[in-house]
């Protein structure tokens, strides 16, 4: 009962308050359907992502289906050590041994775009900034003492947060470059958005059918309508 | 015997032992409706219309899905990518739950605009909201069934509020649930319920509405009883049969519903979080409150009038009566005429500030609690329940027009409509027709004509 209770009156605080952190978010031009880039997405995925973070809704004889990649090319972009093409994307670090390095289990990134958007997973990876106070020394302007290190680091370079004065107090609104990773900022922006068009990509495959279907159906469903309605035009002209 | 022959015969066979062509020809060919039905008139049908979808997406999606809390979220991502067209299966069933809600609201509106409920549809009115009611309990026992977060912690609250009935209510909760939280035996019995039970009471009830609504006959945008004006053979004037005048109508109406259904499912199947909710893509997690906990947008207007009161018991029974009060409007109704075309202006500003209170009530369900959203909210619900209190006055005293005895127009003409604001529309419309930009494409349009000729 006490607990119900306490979560009714959660439900009736304004609740904002834990979700706002000051961070505009980004636009990240995310599309499912920039083959390359996706599989570009698939390659980094593989070599910064896949050690912590599974994707295990999706089987990597999909992802090579659908990117049109043959196995070899999946073994140099994604499908590492013994894992097999018929597998669904598992994190190589089982979750115990994550939970004792991070504190956290990293969650599995299968639907990530579709429950936080495109735009919160790019804006997301280009949030972290030096914080001498965290344990890796890094945290995040958009999710707060976040576990996970900035492991894009090397690309990017060293941030630093940007503060303001909200209200009476310093708040955290962005981050700024402190340093030279080894990829210009731009190139930096497109690793990222590789990044999200393969997340796109992995939290809807069917969107690949989905929508070069649509007009077809349209299509064939407007010229039965037009016919529809010829045949009602036909039966009430006696009556209109 | 030829083709033909033999399928005559068989026909005559059959009607020997079954009354097949003899219920056809009495509910198609001999149900006359008025023949002036307008827009909101296809909406009863594109109901049963989704119905039907609703069914069939739902038995193959059955048979993929796994009702347990360890394997539901999976089984629905199973559905979407490796189950054959498994994706458009779940779209059409979540989009169908969401435009049937949109329908239905349509349907009700029409019910109100020409007075559909009163006698003597009464009985046809309370079969619809019992409809309506447990159309509601399918959509939030569906709900659960994907055990995203949403789902989850939807559930959670809703069912939490049973909780505050007095004496036996947290008993009763638990009796819901089968256990103390949200969780596997909940979800395996909502699941029943959401593939049986209901599905097989809305279908019960559908009949008794057709069946109340073949006694009574349709109302039209008149709000006149056809039935009262009859030629010598004993059919209505103003009627005519159904089939195959209504059926070739609500035909091309499917097609045109069916193509926004289509752009839905193929385009913008979450409609930007509002069919389906973007945290609900997270599997449920009993030790993880979302920030921010709303249920789809068909339930937010009933919503925000439960988070508008500030004690959890009142709160309850706000939301329960603004749904039970709807069955008492048949009777909460005084006045004799029907249709709003001839009603008196008390009652159109009634219904309008009805509609904007409940439009208003259902983006504020979607919207994080506020000050000004609750105090917004607290002001809408006042006038969503002041329209039934006070109706069985204003509906008393208001001055109605003369009804005419035969049906006119489905669509009043701008010309015959009274009040200021369609002189004000008429007048815009009378502006946009001789603006340069109209008058230059209409020479346009002449010229091209003419060459057409000329040639």
């Amino acid at each position: 009962m006490k607990k119900v209770l306490i979560f009714l009156w959660l439900c009736v605080l304004p609740l904002k308050s834990f979700a706002e952190t000051g961070v505009e978010l980004e636009h990240a031009d995310a599309n499912a359907f920039d083959q390359l880039s996706v599989i570009r997405g698939a390659g980094y995925y593989g070599e910064y992502c896949l050690a912590c973070h599974g994707l295990k809704q999706i089987r990597y004889s999909r992802i090579s289906k659908d990117l049109k990649v043959n196995e070899t090319v999946m073994r140099d972009l994604i499908l590492l050590g013994d894992a097999k093409i018929y597998d669904v994307v598992r994190s190589a670090m089982p979750v115990e041994s994550a939970k004792l390095a991070f504190g956290v289990a990293p969650p599995d990134l299968s639907l990530v775009t579709r429950s936080r958007g495109a735009n919160w997973v790019y804006t997301y990876l280009k949030s972290f900034y030096e914080d001498s106070k965290r344990p890796y020394g890094v945290n995040n302007a958009l999710l707060p003492n976040v576990a996970m290190p900035n492991v894009l680091w090397e690309l990017q370079g060293p941030q630093g947060a940007v503060e303001e004065r909200v209200d009476g107090k310093l708040k955290i609104v962005g981050v700024e470059s402190r340093g030279h990773g080894t990829l210009t900022e731009r190139q930096f922006d497109q690793v990222a958005n590789d990044l999200v068009n393969f997340l796109s990509y992995v939290s809807e495959p069917s969107i690949l059918q989905r929508v070069p279907l649509g007009k077809y159906v349209i299509a064939f469903l407007l010229f039965l309508t037009y016919l529809f309605y010829r045949l009602k035009k036909e039966y009430w002209k006696d009556i209109d | 015997m030829s083709q033909r022959d033999r399928g005559a015969s068989f026909l005559a066979w059959l009607d020997e032992r079954l009354p097949v062509a003899k219920f056809l020809e009495d509910q198609l060919l001999k149900y006359y409706a008025p023949k002036n039905f307008n827009f909101l008139y296809f909406f009863g049908s594109l109901a049963l219309l989704v119905l039907v979808n609703q069914l069939v997406t739902g038995i193959v999606l059955a048979m993929h899905y796994k009702p347990a809390a360890e394997l539901a979220f999976d089984s629905v991502e199973y559905i979407m990518r490796d189950v054959d067209w498994g994706w458009l299966l779940r779209y059409l069933h979540s989009t169908g739950a969401s435009l049937m809600f949109v329908v239905i609201y349509m349907h009700m509106f029409r019910g109100i605009f020409y007075g559909s409920f009163k006698k003597p549809r009464e009985l046809l009115w309370l079969f619809g909201m019992v409809i309506f009611v447990l159309l509601m309990a399918e959509a939030f026992m569906g709900y659960l069934l994907p055990w995203g977060q949403m789902s989850y912690w939807g559930a959670q609250v809703i069912i939490s509020l049973f909780g505050a009935i007095p004496v036996i209510g947290e008993d009763l909760a638990t009796w819901i649930r089968g256990d103390y939280v949200i969780a596997d035996a909940t979800l395996n019995r909502f699941f029943a319920l959401h593939v049986i039970a209901v599905p097989l009471a809305i279908m019960g009830l559908v009949v008794l509405h057709l069946a109340a609504l073949r006694t009574v006959g349709s109302n039209n945008p008149d709000g006149i009883e056809i039935k009262k004006n009859r030629d010598l053979v004993g059919i209505p004037k103003d009627g005519i049969p159904f089939h195959p005048y209504y059926t070739v109508k609500d035909l091309y109406v499917a097609g045109l519903f069916l193509t926004i259904f289509a752009w839905i499912v193929f385009y913008s199947p979450d409609m930007g979080g509002l069919f389906l909710e973007h945290p609900n893509f997270d599997p449920a997690d009993p030790m993880k409150t979302p920030e921010h906990i709303q249920p789809v947008w068909y339930f937010t207007p009933f919503y925000s009038i439960l988070r508008a009161i500030p004690s959890k018991l009142g709160g309850v029974v706000g939301m329960g009566s603004s749904i039970l009060v709807l069955f008492l409007l048949p009777w909460l109704d005084r006045c004799p005429v029907k249709s709003i075309r001839y009603r008196g202006p008390l009652f159109k500003i009634a219904l309008t500030a009805f509609i904007i209170s409940f439009l208003g009530l259902g983006v504020l369900g979607t919207k994080p609690v506020t000050e000004t959203y609750t105090l917004m909210a607290r002001g809408f619900s006042v006038i969503y329940f002041s329209f039934f209190l006070f109706m069985p006055i204003f509906s008393s005293v208001e001055i109605t027009k003369e009804v005419p005895l035969r049906l006119t127009e489905s669509v009043l003409p701008l010309a015959k409509r009274e009040g200021f604001q369609w002189r004000l529309i008429e007048e815009g419309i009378l502006a946009l027709q001789h603006s340069p930009l109209i008058e230059s494409l209409k020479g346009l349009m002449s010229k091209l004509r003419g060459n057409h000729q000329g040639r």
